[in-house]
């Protein structure tokens, strides 16, 4: 808006050079364009395709045909589907939640001086910078019952240990959580840390001075003025359990059977492989759902709180 | 005085919890380095080694046998050539996507903090929805587009997409560093006749170097790890490292090698893992960028 003010201010004083102005008026507009274009076909015109296509008959190819919300229908009674949707529910809420814990718990206690707090954030941090593919590699093959954690169990001694949540299907999806949170964990705890240390001293040294203990200030006064950390995390989270796919990909590849199916793999094979694009549009569609109704609180408040600043 | 043994109890009592802090710590590095460190173990092992041996157990020597064979000799399908090609489909995707997606962002970021128009603000709210949708919203659209532009199938599609769905995230980059960057010096630059590309270029750019660092070491680990677009719109010769370890890892046939599962995980992890190690600050500060204000 400020800048707004002060181009039409210059406009006046300097029209005697309009034709170079208004170029010059216009440059920020051209260059913009071709990110506008971008985001108008790409993001939201390709969105706008997919509603429709989830609308209609399409199999293996788009066809506009349109059946209404028979797509939906079908793909709420499909058995597939609604493992792939209960499976996100239990990943998504335990991927969070122990995520969420382990990081609030490493960041307070990197941050009470500790030796080696360098070395030790680089450990903790490192699986965010590695592929999920490479992730479910790695869990694969400690999660795997035969040569893995089970046997190394077994040969030290403990002749009855059992750990074969990767082939049971009751359990399978309990190892998405563990290879999950090892590679996501690390980053909230980083998003804390920045947080904590971003906390006014003075604050913190007041309530020391007022006799409150290390406990009670980080309880009262320390994690409170955190909360905004706290919807961040909380949000960036969910987006990344909604949007898995890779892991799934890589560590169990939806099986055993479909029982670790996340919907975003259940997408991919029935557009792709299955040739049912109508319903795999459906279920993008729903899976948009789900972000939208997590991000759009979130942006709004977001950016009035960035309004209220200035 | 009267105060001294109270003092002694509580600092008896600290020294306890803080042994118990470092195990806690210690412990947490343990499980975060322990996966890596099999790996490492395991794909110096040969396959009796693996078969026999538990995950902790050391390799009698060092064979690196499994290594070359995952970098040059491994099969995915029928062919055999390791993942050293698909190693360099990714190099060729990145480096151009990297470049063109961060040098968009910061003209883009530029506009929209600096020249601000009508609208501009808007259009800013509207690209950072792409930061967050689903891309499965956008994968049969963009399989058709890529089919009638001609470049299905190739690394240019796959730079093309990069770029496409990685621009929002580097506006949002740019945009917020060049916040903090008073109007006045553009103005001011203006009034003495200097045009869009001069303050750009003359004002903007030389103090723009931390966050092209961010901006560039995020973009470069986003499009190295990622899997999604790799798989759906790669054709066989131009499949990124992530799909064909995903390939030859869930190769079904003959016998499995973990050890060259591992070599190959390494090889695929590596490029991201040496740029943590070396500017692993500027990753953090892209990760909490937008996350943590200020």
């Amino acid at each position: 808006m400020n800048t707004n003010t002060a181009n039409s201010g210059s406009k006046k004083t300097q029209s005697g050079r309009s034709a170079r102005f208004s170029l010059a008026d216009w440059m920020p507009k051209i260059v913009l364009a071709p990110t506008m274009i971008i985001a108008i076909v790409c993001i939201y015109g390709y969105m706008i395709w997919s509603a429709v296509l989830s609308f209609t008959n399409s199999r293996m190819l788009p066809s506009y045909k349109f059946v209404g919300w028979d797509q939906y229908e079908r793909l709420f009674n499909n058995d597939r589907w609604m493992v792939a949707l209960t499976n996100l529910g239990i990943f998504g809420s335990l991927f969070i939640l122990i995520c969420l814990f382990l990081g609030i718990m490493l960041a307070i206690f990197l941050d009470q001086k500790i030796r080696a707090e360098g070395a030790l954030r680089t450990i903790y941090l490192y699986p965010m910078a590695i592929s999920f593919i490479v992730t479910g590699t790695a869990w694969k093959w400690l999660l795997n019952p035969t040569n893995g954690i089970q046997k190394l169990m077994i040969d030290m001694g403990f002749e009855n240990f059992k750990f074969d949540w990767l082939t049971n299907p009751d359990m399978v999806v309990y190892c998405l959580v563990i290879a999950a949170v090892w590679q996501a964990s690390g980053f909230v705890m980083a998003l804390f840390l920045a947080g904590l240390r971003g906390v006014d001293g003075d604050l913190i040294k007041a309530a020391h001075l007022d006799g409150a203990s290390t406990f009670t200030t980080y309880r009262r006064i320390i994690l409170p003025s955190l909360k905004p950390v706290f919807f961040s995390a909380l949000v960036i989270l969910s987006h990344i359990a909604i949007k898995s796919f890779d892991l799934v990909q890589a560590l169990t590849n939806g099986g055993p059977g479909y029982a670790s199916d996340l919907p975003a793999n259940f997408m991919y094979t029935y557009t792709f492989t299955r040739s049912q694009i109508g319903m795999g549009s459906a279920s993008a569609m729903v899976m948009l759902g789900c972000i939208l109704a997590i991000l759009v609180p979130y942006l709004y408040s977001e950016l009035r709180g960035e309004k209220n600043e200035k | 005085m009267k105060n001294n043994p109270v003092a002694r109890k509580t600092s008896g009592v600290s020294k306890v919890l803080r042994i118990a802090l470092y195990t806690v710590l210690l412990a947490m590095a343990f499980f975060y380095l322990m996966p890596l460190v099999i790996m490492l173990i395991t794909s110096l092992k040969d396959s009796e080694e693996v078969r026999n041996g538990t995950l902790l157990s050391l390799p009698a020597y060092l064979h690196f046998d499994s290594w070359t064979k995952a970098w040059s000799g491994a099969c995915t399908g029928s062919t055999c050539t390791g993942i050293s090609p698909y190693f360099l489909n990714s190099f060729k995707i990145v480096i151009p996507a990297v470049a063109i997606s961060t040098l968009l962002g910061a003209i883009n970021g530029y506009v929209i903090s600096l020249w601000k128009f009508r609208g501009s603000d808007l259009f800013f709210a509207a690209l950072l929805l792409g930061c967050f949708i689903p891309f499965q919203v956008v994968l049969l659209p963009m399989a058709q587009t890529l089919g009638w532009l001609g470049i299905a199938s190739s690394t240019t599609g796959l730079v093309f997409v990069h770029v496409v769905y990685g621009v929002a995230f580097t506006t949002l980059f740019f945009r917020n560093f060049y916040q903090s960057i008073p109007g006045e010096l553009v103005k001011a630059a203006r009034l003495d006749g200097a045009g869009f590309f001069t303050i750009f270029y003359r004002i903007i750019l030389p103090v723009s170097t931390p966050i092209i660092v961010v901006t560039v070491i995020w973009q470069f680990t986003q499009i190295w790890n990622d899997f999604l677009f790799g798989v759906a719109f790669s054709g066989f010769d131009s499949q990124p490292v992530t799909v064909a370890l995903n390939n030859l890892v869930n190769t079904s046939f003959g016998g499995k090698e973990y050890n060259v599962d591992m070599a190959a995980a390494i090889i695929a992890a590596l490029p991201t893992i040496v740029v943590y190690v070396l500017a692993g600050k500027y990753f953090v500060r892209g990760l909490t960028a937008g996350a943590v204000k200020g």
